[in-house]
């Protein structure tokens, strides 16, 4: 499949009218950004509607309503209101530290979107290491927790910092030993090539049937990563008022919240870039593609199999944001030494585990777990 | 010089003077919690200079460590220590500042020197198509030792982290009489001897 290569053909396009190719590339390369900052924005408020109306419903309420057709129109307003409201730091925060923590945070899970690949060619860079990258710039956001929690100079915010960071770095062991276990499969970090190795035989190619150990370690490592409920306790209305954000309000306020469900929208992509099959379809579109008699370099079909990946990356991801939500309302939480607990004695040992058994099944089956 | 170029030299610049300014932070300034936050600063520059070197996974790797696991325990242990204990001046504290600075100063010329008189073996940086690939190759060949003796150092000491986790505490003892007792260890429930 080779995809369509937006970035040739609008160079083509530019230096076919009259430009240099180096002011061409120039051109191109805010685009990508500026398009990745828009849509995983969207896909962020789209989040925060979707918790409003799933809530609602696990709860028999009808949920919001009148701002739009179905209140869709319910971050929009959001946003609105936290862009205007005035921000007030406490009068003994430290204002540097207080203003960068939310940026640190913001920026580190939007640096994550630079590898994830919507279809073929559709992402920002394909850098060889992918998800490797992914891993450590996500290691970053704790930082900015600490600071936030700091700057607050509120024992309620440095608790919630302190155990942001706890759970951080306790859950980044076993997800990043269930991602090893599909870069051993896959011979690969890149994200594409993850991707295409689970596109032969559509569903059935799938690392989540290859890799049902490493999947559920890494669902439940994701989740605690993005602080979710049942794992969301750095901000823990009963014990700790809102944790790292209780002094926040505002725009600072509006980078957490939009960072953390940008956050869960990153984590439910790499779900499915990394055991649901990307952007692939349930079906291999390109045996359709020959049993219909069409060359896989037609136009038309070319956008057609976009669109599908797209739709199916998008349909994938906000399952796993379904699910995480539907969690969140329906599963008591967790205390902390129980969390620290299942990270370290439970999901530690079994990823190890789960690593040593695919070592072992990609040396006896080569032909199955990518030898 | 193209674009690549020029953004290349610009970054160069920046990262070296984001690296210099947190370094001197971290030295200079009397917060300790400043001086954490500008060493996680420290490293992110440090892994800008390898990524402009073309060692993109040496760059993820130093991120991932020294900023994600090194610095965030660091400051979590600045966080956690709760000693309020007023500031005191050392003695003499004016005179050990300014021998510092001469030895500093004395070994950035020395260094400075050295590194200008030396006959570098300059070779421009050959873009290999995986740095991965590569850096595999050297582990699996001529690194073999040190990698392998470095890879059960990292896995004793997983193991080590697993069992020390494992441990079970006796909670339900409790000291007698309510006041705090000195000695705050936790008591440890005895291992069964090799019951098989």
């Amino acid at each position: 499949m080779g995809g369509i290569d937006l970035q040739r053909s609008l160079v083509e396009v530019l230096t076919g009218a009259g430009l240099s190719s180096g002011a061409a590339k120039a051109i191109w390369m805010p685009l990508p950004m500026i398009l990745i900052v828009l849509v995983v924005t969207v896909g962020a408020l789209v989040c925060t509607w979707l918790e409003r109306k799933i809530s609602a419903a696990a709860q028999q309420r009808i949920g919001p309503e009148y701002a739009g057709p179905f209140g869709i129109l319910i971050p929009v307003a959001d946003v609105a209101k936290l862009v205007i409201k005035q921000g007030t730091p406490p009068a003994k925060s430290d204002p540097l530290l207080y203003t960068l923590g939310p940026a640190i945070v913001f920026i580190s899970v939007f640096l994550c979107f630079l590898v994830v690949p919507f279809g073929q060619n559709l992402l920002i860079s394909n850098i060889g290491t992918g998800i490797f990258f992914v891993i450590a710039i996500s290691s970053i956001a704790p930082i900015g927790l600490l600071m936030a929690g700091y700057a607050s100079n509120n024992k309620y915010s440095l608790l919630g910092g302190l155990r942001a960071a706890a759970q951080s770095i306790s859950y980044e062991i076993p997800l990043a030993l269930a991602a090893l276990a599909i870069a051993m499969m896959s011979n690969s970090l890149s994200t594409i090539d993850i991707v295409s190795q689970q596109a032969d035989y559509g569903l059935l190619s799938w690392n989540i049937l290859r890799q049902p150990i490493g999947f559920v370690i890494f669902v439940i490592a994701a989740l605690a990563e993005c602080e979710r409920l049942p794992f969301d306790l750095p901000e823990a209305e009963e014990e700790l008022v809102a944790g790292y954000q209780t002094e926040y309000t505002g725009m600072r306020f509006a980078l957490f919240y939009g960072g953390s469900y940008a956050n869960l929208v990153l984590a439910g992509m790499l779900v499915s870039i990394l055991y649901l099959g990307g952007w692939e379809l349930p079906f291999p579109i390109d045996q359709v593609g020959d049993m219909l008699g069409i060359a896989p370099s037609t136009a038309w079909w070319q956008i057609i199999t976009a669109m599908l990946g797209i739709t199916a990356i998008l349909l994938k991801t906000y399952f796993f944001v379904f699910t995480a939500i539907l969690l969140r309302w329906s599963v008591p939480r967790v205390r902390i030494d129980q969390l620290l607990d299942l990270g370290w004695k439970f999901l530690l040992p079994i990823g190890l585990f789960n690593l040593l058994l695919t070592a072992a099944l990609k040396l006896a089956l080569p032909s199955w777990f990518g030898g | 010089m193209n674009l690549g170029e020029g953004v290349q030299v610009v970054s160069l610049i920046v990262l070296a003077a984001m690296l210099t300014a947190s370094a001197m932070g971290v030295v200079l300034l009397p917060s300790i919690v400043y001086a954490a936050f500008l060493l996680g600063a420290c490293f992110i520059s440090v892994a800008g200079l390898y990524l402009l070197l073309n060692a993109d996974f040496v760059a993820a790797a130093q991120v991932l460590i020294y900023v994600g696991a090194v610095n965030v325990l660091i400051l979590f242990a600045i966080m956690l220590v709760n000693k309020r204990q007023p500031y005191q001046p050392i003695k003499l504290g004016i005179v050990r500042n300014i021998v510092t600075a001469i030895v500093c100063v004395g070994l950035f010329v020395l260094l400075s020197v050295t590194v200008t008189t030396t006959e570098w073996g300059v070779r421009p940086i050959a873009s290999v198509p995986s740095t991965m690939v590569k850096l595999g190759q050297h582990f699996f060949t001529d690194y073999l030792l040190p990698f392998e003796l470095a890879s059960v150092l990292l896995l004793v000491a997983l193991i080590g982290a697993i069992i020390l986790a494992r441990r079970e505490m006796l909670p339900d003892i409790q000291p007698s009489g309510l006041g705090m007792s000195e000695n705050l260890e936790l008591l440890e429930r005895p291992k069964e001897k090799a019951s098989i």
